[in-house]
């Protein structure tokens, strides 16, 4: 398809846009500026509405600043407004604790990531670092994980959580999570296949034994990928839906940000939900994504960027 | 050669480190079997059973899978999910590379690399949620708009537009990863093949079609296989939105697996319909390498 379309498009594309170099420009930054645009717009949004006063949205849809400004609805989803005073602002009344749910997501998603990428890290090392026959064979069964749909997954687990009695509880909702991801031990292999090995080797001969060589050489060596397979992996994690949503929503305990957010907005009246509440919801448990692009947005974009090509 | 060296060489020669290695791997080869490849063909077997969680399964052959071929709603989630498949990545594959084509050739800003890729971000469900206020039909941002200019008001998740409004939903959020990964493709084409068509006087499109698209084909070959494959999978932004709604006209491969499994407790022809979705992923992977000819590049031609 893209070899017909080069065909046809390039011949045309010969008489009539020879020399564009001024207006292709005004027109890319124009573009550019749109894509921009239209990314940070619906953020903003919700940013918007999280400040506004639900009963008041309707009045002024089409404001940009907050409408009735107040912080009504991030105390009400933090559980810090009384009901009454919900109400009185177009809450529903019912309690919630996005404390409670932000603290779930923090607590499972920090210590799953923890735990796999340190796991991960340590069989990638085998992989990377160590000779022993049947190495790649091995490997390859890591690579076909990495193609399995988690949909498909979902059912099984879900099962053996029950069996386990794991369901409605943290644990379950990390436990997939803590032994290893398929990709970061792909990733993280492919990083410590460059490893020098002559630093590797002169440990071995200076007595140095694996565990050692691991904590202070290979991992050192390539911390910034490591950081950046746990950043990666803390983002996937913090914000996963299917598998938290049916291990974790039955109780408050092992309710996610992202769950409780789903629940909160089916539970809404189809009139009128609450909207402002809604919006203060997903910002508090957009924050720390954000926050996190703040601080390390460098970082982050280089990482994806490489996160492709080179793997 | 000193005799360290010939020494550790003879020991490499004979010494596999295997003992190491089983001490690295086990914590992660025990997750996979238990979290993948157990599961994986516990799923399989329930596919052949009828099991509702609360009785043991009972075996029953291909039932599972006679029935889903008859299925009315498994064939609606086919087209179904094909239409959202066929919105998402036609439009997320052609403003992407329109994005990273300008982001390589008209600024190097990280800034905004970072601000595009921000929705990539924000959970699937905060972004469906965004967007289902900002596209909502009495307060929403959006048709406030289309009422200012005096146009009718647009029912976005209604019966005919559900789908698209969806698919762009998440063209909105996957856009700035999808050029980002190829903008990191369009770095990797050396410079001089570009000066040589500068010298040749071919234009700005014409370079576009002619080297960069051609060039950059195992990078798309492999960005097409991600998306496409994670775009077969569509949930979140459905289970918050419409949850299969109006009708059937967005009721998903997951979002049918889902239902038949947790609301209706058919966990043996949920896993069937899975099975049957896994497969469709395998042979467009397969086919999409065969057409793009993926694992092969031009540059070294």
């Amino acid at each position: 398809m893209t070899i017909l379309n080069r065909r046809g498009a390039s011949k045309e594309a010969r008489d009539e846009l020879q020399n564009t170099s001024k207006s292709a420009r005004a027109v890319a930054y124009v573009a550019l500026t749109t894509f921009v645009l239209l990314t940070i717009f619906p953020i903003w949004f919700m940013i918007r509405t999280a400040l506004s006063t639900t009963r008041s949205l309707p009045s002024d849809p089409l404001s940009l600043a907050p409408v009735d400004f107040t912080l009504g609805a991030l105390n009400r989803v933090l559980g810090l407004a009384s009901s009454a005073e919900a109400i009185a602002e177009g809450g529903s009344g019912q309690s919630l604790n996005f404390f409670q749910y932000f603290a779930n997501s923090a607590i499972s998603t920090t210590g799953a990531t923890i735990s796999q990428v340190f796991f991960s890290a340590a069989a990638a090392y085998a992989f990377g670092v160590l000779r022993w026959r049947g190495r790649d064979a091995i490997f390859f069964v890591f690579l076909f994980a990495l193609t399995v749909p988690g949909i498909f997954l979902v059912l099984p687990n879900y099962l053996l959580a029950r069996e386990l009695g794991l369901l409605n509880t943290l644990a379950g909702v990390m436990l997939p999570h803590m032994l290893m991801a398929p990709f970061a031990v792909f990733f993280l292999r492919q990083v410590f296949l460059g490893t020098n090995m002559s630093i590797v080797e002169a440990a071995i001969i200076d007595g140095a034994n694996h565990v050692r060589i691991f904590f202070q050489i290979v991992v050192p060596l390539a911390s910034a990928q490591v950081m950046t397979v746990f950043v990666l992996q803390y983002i996937a994690i913090w914000n996963d839906y299917l598998w938290p949503f049916y291990i974790g929503a039955g109780a408050e305990e092992s309710k996610t940000l992202t769950v409780a957010l789903g629940v909160f907005r089916s539970q809404t009246p189809q009139g009128s939900p609450d909207w402002a509440g809604l919006m203060a919801g997903s910002l508090i448990a957009a924050l720390p994504m954000l926050l996190l692009m703040i601080l390390f947005g460098r970082k982050i974009v280089g990482s994806i960027q490489n996160s492709g090509v080179k793997g | 050669m000193s005799q360290k060296a010939a020494a550790l060489r003879q020991r490499k020669r004979r010494k596999t480190d295997f003992a190491p290695a089983l001490l690295f791997m086990f914590p992660a080869i025990l997750g996979l079997s238990i979290f993948v490849l157990a599961p994986g063909l516990r799923g399989v077997y329930l596919s052949f059973t009828e099991y509702n969680v609360f009785q043991d399964p009972k075996f029953i052959g291909l039932d599972n899978y006679e029935r889903a071929l008859q299925d009315p709603l498994v064939w609606n989630a086919l087209w179904v999910t094909l239409q959202y498949v066929a919105i998402n990545i036609g439009f997320q594959t052609v403003f992407a590379l329109i994005l990273a084509v300008l982001m390589h050739r008209f600024t190097r800003s990280v800034l905004i690399r970072g601000v595009l890729l921000v929705p990539f971000l924000i959970s699937n469900v905060i972004v469906a949620l965004v967007w289902y206020w900002l596209l909502d039909f009495n307060l929403g941002y959006v048709n406030a708009l289309i009422d200012l200019i005096s146009l009718d008001r647009m029912p976005f998740f209604g019966e005919d537009t559900a789908m698209p409004t969806i698919a762009m939903i998440n063209v909105w959020r996957h856009l700035g990863y999808t050029a980002l990964l190829i903008f990191a493709g369009l770095q990797t084409i050396p410079k001089d093949v570009y000066e040589a068509a500068q010298v040749d006087g071919a234009g700005e499109i014409r370079t576009f079609f002619g080297i960069t698209l051609p060039l950059l084909r195992p990078v798309m070959a492999f960005i097409l296989v991600l998306t496409v494959t994670g775009s077969f999978q569509i949930f979140e932004t459905i289970a918050v939105t419409t949850g299969g709604g109006p009708i059937n006209v967005t009721r998903t491969f997951s979002i049918l697996i889902t239902e038949r499994a947790w609301n209706s407790y058919q966990f043996g022809y949920a896993s069937a319909i899975s099975i049957l979705l896994m497969l469709i992923l395998i042979t467009v992977a397969i086919v999409q390498m065969r057409l793009l000819r993926g694992n092969e590049s031009d540059l070294s031609r």
